[in-house]
């Protein structure tokens, strides 16, 4: 097996508080080595060695392979969406190594069966680390739990009902126990339905002006708050999941103070986008939940500063012209995100609100930690899952060109700096950007 | 000035100028005269093609728009479309291409999603107007509105100053929504009032006061609209009881005592007689409910002639009195 050498880039490893100049070495599937870059060795030597495979990388960033923990890959059952290829596609093409799947598919993911076919399947085309959640209810009716601990022999790392929330609260409660005992983390999708009755966005003036139906700020927040308090109640792992609104995210803090056992993710679309996109009735500006207000989005851009935000997010929901294509209140919730996710959110760091540490931390070991993955670091003897990014790589947002089905993306058009152009899971490149 | 728009559309009101208001409604007050005379119909659209595309039961609106069409010699076709019937699988794109196969030059649509015109607009090169979509506008209808108020003052320019209170659930209204942005871009100003589960949030943005109390409200007020209460929305939780939603927010003899003398009364129908509107205040002097109709066809007249053109000639009875700015001519009565 060949060694492979990345030489003299810069890179950045948050797990590890690593940022400089280092020459990484992988062997075996593996970080065999991380040292000071050193200007002596030069690729080309090694090049010549016929056990060596070397990648210059000065001037490139050098990361963890980005971990996406929520995306919607549609198959089985809605394959003209999404198959578990053209996802997996799209997720090495936006420099992620890892990604997690929700389980309503059709059937849903609440057997083992149907979490083998996505994991063997995902293993089979050799992309991504293709990770199963499975449902936290039967048929995501949300009275019977499903059998956990087979979800997870079957390879699920998590657990959702994700698209829909658990009404029940004692249902919610006795699933935190349970998976505590496995554990695994339960996600929740927080809604409170009553409150949002119909609404397809964000209540608030720009709702009233085009007379469409809002959903209440607190739609979410009721229900973080109940979740918390169970969380709190049961020691039981708590993820929230595309967190929308500034209340949500008060809670969550205040919920970390004290030590509650909670993380909680981002959307790119919720920290770049607000209520104002919807105002021509595009339906790539729909999704569940909703774009909020200007405030709301500056707090989460703040939370993930402060840590109440662990991780980005891409909620990548694939659709189709028939879903989208329709009138407002018919149409679809969902955008993807897995091309974009990277680029758009490195505008962050351009802009000055966020750091780039903050960013990839935010897109590898923390994701990791709140789904319990040994992954999103370069620690030596760890899988070799490793993005290299140009920085300065300016593109355009063009949905045509997508590697996903969807062309629902609500940043066509969009100007980007900044891309993955290598994409290595395993030690094997997977992606690479062809100029 | 042109006599015709420079646009394709009529969506909303929030997209027109004064300018086009202006113009619409003195367009509209030349036609109130076709409407007098012993022959109603006028050719100008000979030889047009105009579809009423409606998703949603209306006889009143639709015979309006229709009649309309019919007076200007118009081809109308309506086409009804139950909203149980919109075929799973097909895209509003789909139904646009079908209908602009049909080679239309106007399709009125009214549809229960707000937003839904304005789609429709984006993929057709027809005109299309909107005749109410979901909660959001209903233009043609503020447009009567302003009509009617100007010819019972005498001139659009009476609507600067002019102090309108709209009453009942402006949540779900889009003929509110539409009234408050042509009346307050006309210098009138605007009060909303009604329960606050009726108000929805940032309602002034529209340009608009917003006053819980119609008993106080009801007093400055020039104009008194009134909107159809729709009955379902108790379930909802919007009001406990029609009993005390007439008490409160009904417009009876009582709040009408402390009203203006010559409060101009407004209700864009059909009336739920005894609920937010007491059968002696609806068939009094001061309702214009009955010219409200009259108006509205003379309105989507004026529409039709200024978005699809029309041969000059045919209008030349009425456009002979059409001044340029068409303010002067409103003094009809
Ligand atoms: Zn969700």
């Amino acid at each position: 097996m060949k060694r492979l050498l990345l030489k003299g880039g810069r890179v950045l490893d948050p797990s590890r508080s690593v940022d400089g100049l280092y020459d990484v070495i992988v062997f075996g599937g593996k970080v065999a080595s991380i040292k000071a870059s050193d200007d002596q060795a030069s690729p080309s030597e090694a090049e010549t060695d016929a056990g060596w495979e070397g990648i210059d990388c000065a001037g490139l960033l050098i990361v963890p392979g980005l971990i996406d923990i929520h995306t919607h890959l549609r198959e089985p059952g809605f394959e003209y969406k999404e198959t578990i290829k053209t996802g997996t596609e799209a997720a090495v093409a936006g420099g992620f190594t890892t990604i997690l799947c929700m389980a309503n598919t059709e059937p849903i993911n609440d057997n083992g069966s149907v979490s083998r076919f996505i994991v063997r399947q995902g293993h089979d085309l050799k992309l991504a680390n293709v990770l199963p959640i499975g449902a936290v209810t039967t048929g995501f009716k949300g009275s019977q739990l499903t059998e956990m601990a087979e979800l997870q022999e079957a390879g699920c790392v998590a657990l959702s009902d994700d698209g829909l929330p658990i009404t029940d609260a004692a249902i919610m409660r006795r699933a935190l126990e349970y998976a505590k005992g496995l554990d695994l983390t339960v996600i929740s999708h927080a809604e409170e339905p009553a409150l949002v009755a119909g609404g397809a966005m964000h209540e608030g003036d720009v709702s009233t002006r085009l007379g469409l139906k809002g959903i209440p700020s607190e739609a979410e927040s009721v229900m973080v708050a109940r979740d918390v308090l169970l969380s709190e109640l049961t020691g039981g792992k708590l993820h929230v999941a595309h967190v929308s609104t500034k209340g949500a995210l008060d809670i969550i803090r205040e919920a970390k103070k004290r030590g509650v056992n909670v993380t909680a993710e981002a959307s790119p679309h919720h920290l770049m986008l607000t209520d104002h996109a919807v105002s021509d009735y595009g339906t790539e500006f729909k999704m569940n939940p909703p774009l909020r207000a200007g405030d709301d989005r500056a707090a989460l851009r703040a939370a993930i500063k402060d840590g109440t935000i662990d991780t980005i997010a891409t909620d990548h929901a694939p659709h189709s012209s028939i879903e989208k294509d329709v009138e407002f209140d018919s149409a679809a919730n969902g955008v993807v995100g897995l091309e974009t996710s990277l680029g758009v959110v490195l505008r962050l760091v351009d802009k000055g609100e966020l750091t780039l540490a903050e960013v990839i931390r935010a897109m590898t070991i923390n994701p990791a930690i709140a789904m319990g993955l040994e992954k999103g670091t370069l620690q030596v003897g760890r899988d070799a899952d490793i993005t290299i990014i140009d920085l300065n790589k300016e593109w355009t947002v063009e949905p045509e060109n997508f590697k996903t089905k969807g062309r629902n993306t609500p940043f066509a058009g969009w100007k980007l700096k900044g891309r993955a152009i290598r994409t290595i899971v395993g030690g094997r490149t997977v992606f690479e950007l062809i100029a | 000035m042109p006599d015709t728009f420079n646009r394709k559309d009529l969506l909303g009101i929030e997209d027109l100028s004064v300018e086009e208001i202006v113009k619409i409604l003195g367009s509209a007050a030349s036609f109130r005269e076709v409407a007098e005379r012993d022959i109603k119909k006028v050719p100008t659209l000979r030889g047009k093609t105009i579809i009423n595309l409606f998703y949603e039961p209306s006889t009143r609106t639709r015979t309006s728009f229709e009649i309309a069409a019919k007076r200007m010699s118009a081809d109308a076709i309506n086409i009804a479309v139950a909203s149980s019937s919109i075929k799973k699988g097909e895209t509003l794109k789909d139904t646009a291409l079908n209908l602009e196969a049909m080679s239309p030059d106007c399709i009125v649509v009214r549809h229960g999603s707000s937003g839904t015109p304005q789609m429709l607009a984006r993929y057709l090169k027809c005109s299309v107007i909107n005749a109410g979509d979901g909660l959001h506008e209903h233009p043609s209808q503020a447009l009567l509105d302003m009509l009617t108020v100007s010819n019972r003052l005498g001139g659009i320019e009476k609507l600067d100053g002019l102090r309108i209170l709209i009453v009942g659930d402006v949540a779900h209204s889009r003929v509110a929504r539409s009234n408050i942005l042509g009346f307050s871009k006309m210098g009138a100003h605007v009060t909303v009032c009604g329960p606050p589960t009726m108000i929805p949030v940032g309602i002034e943005h529209l340009g608009c006061d917003v006053n819980h109390d119609m008993t106080a409200a009801v007093k400055d007020a020039d104009v008194v609209m009134m909107l159809r209460l729709q009955l379902e929305r108790q379930a909802a939780g919007l009001f406990p009881s029609p009993r005390e939603y007439a008490k409160l927010y009904g417009l009876d003899s009582l709040k009408l005592k402390r009203a203006k003398k010559d409060v101009i009364i407004l209700h864009p129908g059909p009336i739920n007689r005894g609920l937010e509107i007491s059968p002696e205040v609806a068939d009094g002097p001061w309702s214009l409910i009955l010219e409200q109709v009259a108006n509205g066809l003379a309105v989507r007249m004026a529409l039709f002639y200024l978005l699809l053109g029309g041969v000059k000639d045919g209008i030349s009875n009425a456009n002979k009195s059409l001044n340029p700015d068409g303010v002067r001519l409103l003094n009809l009565r």
